[in-house]
């Protein structure tokens, strides 16, 4: 995909929002466009963290391997949302596997690239910090409500 | 307006007895005035008098042989009108085939006098009218039991220790809702009823009883009598911006404080002649065959009353005392247009551990008015 | 919205005493929710009209009641049904009946789904868990007249791939090209390949003409307060949001006083209500 194309498509993400023009450049340098087949792997537990994904279309699977349980699939991340935080978080590996459950196009970034960045330009980091903060507030959120298990025990209607 | 001597009293309730009226009235029973059947004027609180405070009622002989010296007692009309147990239908399973048979409440052998009605208890009938007679669907028990009811209301000339129908606007005269209303007069070696007639069916009974035309002297003794009731009332409630009030005020720090002492022993409901809230009840025999189904009084203070399966809405003692004083004090008003209070002074009187609600409004206020600054 | 359907049989019906109905049919939808299918001689030819989002009091002999919500095509007033989750001493008994059986029923009762409010507009259906069944008489409105309305979009969540109800129908809405699905699970294991997480993240993926859209509201009362949280945050009016409230009922008429929530009696002034109506109770707790 062309530069200007790729720029274009990263303003759409909800996850760049207002970011500076320069910082806007820094992304786009470090990223590329990427498609996954239904069934295909965005990322396995353990492995270094070096990207992280802006999705743009199609649901991808969070499993966990929860011993004699088998794979769970506890989450999926969809259009516009992130896959992927632990590129800014020590020690930089996957917390869990990453399955596309339908055909997923995306935008990787360039985390181990990034980080850099964020070590040496601490407004860049801040603002990359910022918008990853608002992934966990509703991941947080979304989780607690699934903790709650709200469906359960349901009055009959 | 008519006079009538003490001693007639008796005829009046006899006309309505030979008109088929079942008279009921305020009767002397364990140390306590309580609505029961009345045989003739004897079975009236002759001489007695009361004393009502927060928790406390007592019942002493007054020097006066006056037959309304009482205020009010336990009881209110609502036992007869909504009577606390009242059977729906009941239903024989004969086999996969379910027979029912619904209760009819147009059967109710007896048509009701209730004799000696205070203002207060008027305007509480009046409001239960509005429930269970309103727009949606009417209880047809209700109906049945209210129409044709003959009303013979008593003016208050004296002030229950825990009264504030004045400032509920519903008293202590009676304005209307009435078939007769009695005033009490004893003055001057005198005892006699002055007689407001309300309808023409009033005026028609009371063709049968001994009367004369009320003087205008006599028409003012009484006026005066209900007067000194008004002034001598110790409790009052400032309804003015009560609803908006109450309704902004559910999180106020002050429903855990009243909550503490209440004992949630749902007293005040029982006692109180607006509470209509109620349950249904279903049995079968030891047969398995014959079912019923049954209404009777419930309270918001009961633990089960805001239970669902799985939970229960209201579980803290603190949300369901809330859930009564606001209902009675500000949805009552978004429900039915009037406030659910007609200020008997019952809940006061009857409460065990002495709450009383025109106290609290005042805490209420006081406590919203803290947070304010 | 408040007004109640009553079919001409009913007017003069004592709304306390219930009408024999036998049992037609009984479908299991999830290992622990249930539809069941009325039928009655009195109903046979005008059949049993209602509203959406009505429910009626279904009585078991000796044991008691339940208020359930009726889930059919109020189109077809000859196929009364009520999907019921198996959860206390009556739906128990209820859900060990069989055709031919007999229940009592009383209603219909309550305020409706004001269909007619979305003319001209787009609409969002927003259920989680059993919120789908009083919502299901809508949908089928909505098709009946789709021309009437802009977008349709169906929002649903349940607990687990096992508990969506109504799988079938699902199917085929999802197939329609001018029906937007999105279904999600609380929790899964490796073989849902649709969405997993709570229903209001589902609204993070449509867009929405915000103005322009009714949203219709069903399921427990938490994912109610999170998903009309995220309803406001993306721009619908608060009087174009409507929601149905549960509280424990025993009379259904507004007699008994214990389906109050604050001044409403969600027997007669809900089970629906405009947001608007109660916004100043909705988050306030133990109401």
């Amino acid at each position: 995909m062309v530069k200007s194309d790729l720029t274009e498509v990263l303003c759409k993400h909800p996850f760049v929002g207002d970011l500076q023009e320069q910082y806007l450049k820094l992304l786009v340098g470090c990223a590329k466009n990427v498609h996954f087949h239904d069934g295909g792997y965005l990322c396995h537990e353990g492995e270094a963290a070096d990207l992280f994904f802006l999705i743009r279309n199609g649901r991808v699977a969070i499993e966990i391997h929860a011993g004699h349980k088998g794979k769970q699939r506890i989450q999926t991340i969809g259009p516009g949302e992130v896959l992927g935080w632990s590129w800014l978080i020590f020690p930089y590996r996957w917390h869990f596997d990453g399955c596309a459950v339908s055909e997923v196009s995306a935008l990787a970034l360039d985390g181990k690239c990034l980080r850099t960045k964020c070590d040496k330009d601490h407004d860049f980091g801040y603002e990359m910090l910022k918008r990853l903060a608002n992934v966990f507030q509703s991941r947080m959120e979304a989780t607690r409500l699934q903790l709650l298990d709200v469906y359960g025990s349901h009055k009959g209607r | 307006m008519f006079i009538l001597q003490h001693q007639d009293l008796d005829v009046l309730i006899s006309a309505l007895k030979s008109r088929g009226y079942r008279v009921v009235g305020p009767t002397l029973r364990d140390d306590t005035v309580v609505y029961d059947d009345l045989n003739s004027a004897a079975d009236l609180p002759i001489g007695c008098t009361d004393d009502l405070e927060r928790g406390h009622y007592r019942l002493r002989r007054s020097e006066s042989g006056t037959y309304f010296g009482t205020t009010v007692g336990p009881h209110s009309w609502k036992k007869y009108l909504f009577p606390p147990r009242v059977k729906l239908f009941s239903i024989q399973k004969r086999g996969r085939v379910l027979e029912l048979e619904a209760e009819d409440p147009q059967q109710r052998p007896e048509q009701f006098a209730f004799f000696g009605v205070r203002p207060c208890e008027l305007a509480a009938i009046a409001l239960q009218d509005k429930v269970f007679m309103g727009k949606n669907f009417a209880d047809r028990t209700y109906t049945a039991l209210r129409r044709g009811v003959f009303i013979v209301a008593v003016n208050c000339t004296r002030s229950g220790g825990t009264c504030f129908c004045d400032s509920m606007g519903t008293g202590p005269k009676a304005e209307d809702g009435f078939d007769l209303a009695l005033t009490e007069v004893e003055a001057d070696g005198r005892h006699f009823f002055v007689v407001d007639v309300g309808t023409p069916r009033g005026t028609e009974v009371m063709n049968d009883v001994p009367r004369t035309k009320a003087g205008q002297s006599d028409i003012e003794l009484a006026r005066k009598l209900v007067s000194k009731a008004k002034a001598g009332m110790k409790r009052s409630v400032t309804q003015e911006g009560l609803r908006q009030f109450i309704a902004g005020n559910l999180e106020s720090g002050y429903w855990d404080e009243v909550s503490r002492r209440c004992l949630l022993c749902a007293n005040c409901t029982l006692v109180c002649p607006t509470c209509f809230c109620s349950t249904v009840e279903d049995t079968t025999d030891l047969s398995g065959e014959h079912a019923e189904r049954w209404r009777r009084w419930d309270s918001c203070f009961t633990m089960e009353f805001a239970k669902v399966t799985g939970g229960n809405f209201r579980p803290s003692p603190r949300a369901r005392y809330r859930q009564w004083l606001t209902h009675k004090f500000s949805s009552w008003i978004d429900q039915f247009g009037v406030a659910g209070c007609v200020g008997c002074g019952r809940c006061i009187t009857w409460c065990p551990v002495g709450i009383d609600i025109t106290a609290e409004l005042e805490a209420l206020r006081g406590h919203g008015a803290r947070a304010e600054t | 919205m408040k007004h109640t359907a009553v079919a001409e049989a009913d007017v003069l019906v004592d709304p306390m005493i219930p009408q024999m109905m036998s049992i037609k049919k009984i479908v299991w939808e999830t290992d622990d929710t249930f539809t069941i299918q009325l039928e009655s001689a009195a109903f046979a030819n005008a059949g049993f009209s209602f509203l959406p989002g009505q429910f009626n009091m279904l009585y078991v002999f000796g044991m008691g009641e339940a208020a359930i919500s009726i889930s059919s095509d109020p189109a077809k007033p000859a196929t009364l049904t009520h999907t019921i989750h198996r959860v206390g001493t009556v739906t128990n008994e209820l859900s060990q009946m069989k055709r031919g059986d007999i229940i009592g029923l009383r209603g219909p009762f309550g305020s409706s789904w004001p269909i007619e409010k979305a003319n001209g507009l787009d609409v969002c259906i927003v259920a989680g868990g059993i919120g789908l069944a009083p919502l299901r008489p809508v949908i089928y409105s909505l098709f009946r007249r789709r021309r009437d309305y802009g977008r349709l979009l169906l929002l649903y969540g349940a607990r687990s791939p096992l508990d969506l109800l109504y799988r079938v129908e699902l199917e085929e809405w999802s197939k329609l090209y001018d029906v937007e699905v999105l279904v999600t699970v609380d929790r899964s294991d490796s073989t849902w390949k649709g969405y997993i997480g709570v229903v209001p993240n589902l609204l993070s993926y449509i867009k929405l003409d915000a103005r322009a859209t009714v949203a219709m509201v069903c399921g427990p009362e938490v994912m109610m307060q999170y998903t009309i949280a995220e309803i406001l945050r993306r721009g619908i009016p608060q009087d174009q949001i409507y929601l149905s409230m549960e509280r424990n009922m025993k009379c259904a008429v507004g007699f008994c006083g214990h389906c109050q929530y604050g001044p409403k009696f969600i027997c007669k002034d809900g089970p629906v209500f405009a947001l608007p109506q109660i916004s100043s109770l909705f988050e306030k707790k133990e109401l």
